[in-house]
């Protein structure tokens, strides 16, 4: 009788358990659902563009058919150049045919305006020779022409990833990289993480020493010093990046008091330049840094730090082995949210960084405002994405640091 | 709780009753035309030429919006099918992309003028011109005790030491490097459309390249003169001259070897008020109302026939006086098309070595 229950009430407290366990979940679905809709969905969308390409392969279904057939590598015999000619013609009848120039070109600079010239001969004339296309538009009569067209018909590409990272498929079939005046982007991704890595150190620097002082004057005189802190960071970043341009300038602020004091015998060039970025980019992220760390460092109990000194610790070793492993999970917390948010950096670099301290992210924006090359921008976003969370994963893994847990 | 939700539409309130009263205002079915420009001054001096005389005689509204001249923002809007403009200004190159990426569309000419009557190259398939202006040199006269006398001068630092600046993109500063290494002005596309030519040309810019400072808008370069931040710059013509004419700066426009370019409208695919906007357009073309911009901003007409009627003041200013036509390349849109997007890759691992 009494086992029974028992029994009984520990089931109940196991359905207790798991709706207890449920509820949360369900108070939080409608935030997960509109996240997932508005936010998720439009990412994956968006970034599915840069292994997706259909222009190429919906506008040459009879050249695919025909190129089943044909066995020659590198350029194709007649068959397939006639079934090449009715698809432009078809296209051209669409109106589909510019857009397919104009992402043919993205894989052939070059390939759009002879696109073009063939459309429109193929429209004339039916019947229209191998001779005759390859006269109008000769990267028809070119191996890397045709390579192009044949990986161009797969809809799933590898092209703009590999991009991303300065890499192509070669003519023979295997990856390679591209030609040196072609490649950029490893070398912005590595500018990218290495101005992040610099302002992340500059305002460690700052905020370290900052954060100290502030815990341990008059909460009066910490609260002012706060509030300056915040201040800045209450202001829109565009403002406060013109603001530093007036500072900056040949003719600014800094140079004109540099000079008086007589610290430099010329104007120095902080505008447009890396170091007036850094400058810049280290102001902005300054709260980023030093908020976790003054969260942290408040809460560190004191009179440890006074055991530990009464028992014989010289005051560097009580910093090293008490006060750091106390304030160290802030201390990681600031730098790896000022990293992250350092690698996404837009308008500053534009408005005060120089033509050689663009970022990832205007390279992105170029892609996505001026080049209409959304491929191009997907895939970069996914590299810089992709490793933006393998950092972090890194960082929570092996530092036992959670942001979700911090304060 | 609920006197919580009391106050809150006691807020709100005033609020809706003024989006009714709003609502009731517009008078309904009142003809609006959006259109979208690249701001500043060239903006206001279409506003005075054009929007407002033509919002007059058809008795509409006009409305404008502004974007920084970047086709991202219309896809967007074409692609979503929420297209709240009907009109908008872009550049040539720009119509180019718009009208292959389908963004643009194409025009009916018959309801605009005939296209013989337009310079050439400044009718296109999905833009028409409005306008043509001179990519040129300027400096400050106080500053340079020689004057320059053609554009290339940008390239010789013996001559003319100290920082200079330039557009970054690699359009026109290619089309100059080639000049400036003695490529003749016919041959300067023939010669850029081969490996070798490119690579020429970057190896030209190469030579001053640690001397440049690069500009993004049109309003940077009377700035950049004015803070002294540089010696010489290459400019649009207009914001150069109205510098002079309006803020009386000290500055001079050099002529010689100009890149002659044209801004352009054009129709995003899904424009809600389509014949309103192809009436404005034929309105524009009319040539004494094409030669109205000239008096805001010294740019001149793209109608051949609209010549007479541009005031001789003004026209002494415009890119196209014969005075200013000595040495000029013209823009190749369609080379542009073509080689733009690689082009802009190389010059951007150019401008990061």
């Amino acid at each position: 009788m009494s086992s029974i229950a028992i029994s009984g009430i520990k089931t109940r407290t196991g359905a207790m358990d798991r709706s207890d366990s449920l509820r949360p979940l369900a108070l939080a679905a409608p935030l997960l659902l509109l996240l997932a809709f508005s936010f998720g969905a439009p990412i994956v969308l968006l970034l599915s563009r840069a292994v997706y390409e259909p222009t190429i392969a919906n506008t040459l279904p009879h050249t695919i058919a025909a190129l089943g057939t044909d066995s020659a590598a590198g350029v194709p015999a007649e068959p397939v150049f006639h079934a090449f000619a009715e698809d432009m013609k078809a296209a051209q009848a669409a109106g589909a045919i510019y857009e397919f120039a104009k992402t043919l070109n993205t894989r052939l600079p070059g390939a759009r305006s002879q696109v073009l010239r063939v459309a429109r001969l193929a429209g004339q004339d039916a019947a229209v020779t191998k001779e005759a296309m390859i006269k109008a538009a000769p990267l028809l009569g070119e191996d890397q022409g045709w390579a192009a067209i044949r990986s161009g018909t797969n809809r799933l590409t590898s092209f703009f990833l590999l991009s991303a990272f300065d890499l192509r498929w070669t003519d023979q079939g295997t990856i390679g990289a591209v030609p040196a005046g072609q490649a950029v982007f490893t070398r912005v991704f590595g500018r990218t993480f290495l101005i992040a890595t610099l302002v992340t150190l500059a305002t460690l620097a700052l905020a370290f020493p900052l954060a100290y002082v502030m815990t341990n004057v008059r909460p009066l005189i910490a609260g002012i010093v706060l509030v300056l802190v915040l201040l800045p960071f209450w202001t829109s970043i565009l403002v406060r990046t013109a603001a530093w341009t007036v500072i900056l300038q040949k003719y600014g602020l800094l140079n004109d008091l540099l000079l008086w004091l007589g610290v430099t015998s010329d104007r120095l060039e902080l505008m447009y330049s890396r170091t007036g970025l850094i400058i810049a980019m280290t102001h902005i992220q300054l709260p980023f840094t030093l908020l976790p760390i003054y969260s942290v460092m408040r809460a560190v109990n004191t009179s440890q730090l006074r055991a530990a000194q009464s028992l014989g610790a010289r005051p560097l070793t009580v910093f090293r082995r008490v006060y750091l492993p106390q304030v160290m999970p802030g201390v990681l917390a600031g730098c790896l949210l000022t990293f992250i948010l350092c690698l996404g950096y837009y308008i500053t670099p534009v408005l005060i960084g120089g033509a050689s301290d663009q970022l990832i992210s205007n390279f992105i924006a170029n892609y996505v405002n001026v080049e209409l090359n959304w491929e191009m921008a997907a895939a970069l976003s996914f590299v810089l994405l992709a490793s933006t969370l393998g950092l972090y994963v890194t960082m929570t893994r092996y530092l036992g640091l959670d942001l979700f847990k911090m304060g | 709780m609920k006197r919580i939700y009391r106050t809150t539409l006691l807020a709100f309130l005033p609020a809706l009753t003024s989006v009714g009263i709003m609502s009731q205002i517009q008078p309904a079915g009142a003809a609006e035309l959006t259109v979208m420009a690249t701001g500043g001054e060239w903006q206001s001096a279409l506003r005075k030429a054009w929007f407002e005389p033509f919002a007059k005689k058809a008795g509409i509204q006009f409305n404008e919006q502004e974007y920084t001249g970047e086709l991202g923002k219309i896809k967007a809007m074409v692609e979503t099918g929420d297209v709240p403009i009907d009109l908008v200004t872009v550049e040539t190159s720009t119509v180019l992309q718009g009208c292959d990426a389908g963004v643009l569309i194409r025009l009916d000419y018959s309801k605009i003028a005939d296209r013989k009557r337009f310079l050439p190259g400044t009718a296109l398939d999905c833009g028409v011109g409005i306008d043509v202006y001179g990519d040129v040199l300027a400096y400050d006269t106080t500053v340079l005790k020689e004057a320059p006398t053609s554009v290339l001068d940008i390239f010789d630092t013996k001559k003319f030491p100290g920082k200079r600046a330039m557009r970054k993109a690699p359009a026109q500063n290619l089309e100059w490097a080639l000049m400036a290494d003695g490529v003749p002005i016919a041959d300067v596309y023939k010669v850029l459309d081969t490996p070798a030519g490119v690579d020429r040309a970057f190896k030209k810019l190469d030579s001053i390249k640690k001397d440049i400072v690069w500009w993004d808008a049109g309003a940077q370069p009377p700035q950049l003169l004015a803070s002294k931040e540089v010696v010489m710059t290459t400019a649009w013509n207009g914001r150069i001259q109205n510098a002079i004419d309006k803020d009386k700066r000290p500055f001079a426009i050099v002529w010689n070897d100009q890149i002659v370019e044209y801004d352009m409208i054009a129709i995003p695919k899904g424009a809600k008020n389509l014949d309103l906007a192809y009436k404005y357009l034929a309105y524009a073309a009319e040539p004494e109302v094409s030669a109205q911009l000239g008096r805001h901003i010294p740019y001149g007409p793209v109608m051949a026939d609209a010549t007479p009627f541009v005031p001789k003041d003004v026209l002494s200013k415009l890119p196209t006086a014969p005075d200013h036509m000595k040495a000029y390349l013209i823009g190749d849109v369609e080379f542009w098309g073509d080689h733009g997007e690689d082009l802009v890759k190389r010059f951007n691992a150019w401008l990061a070595q």
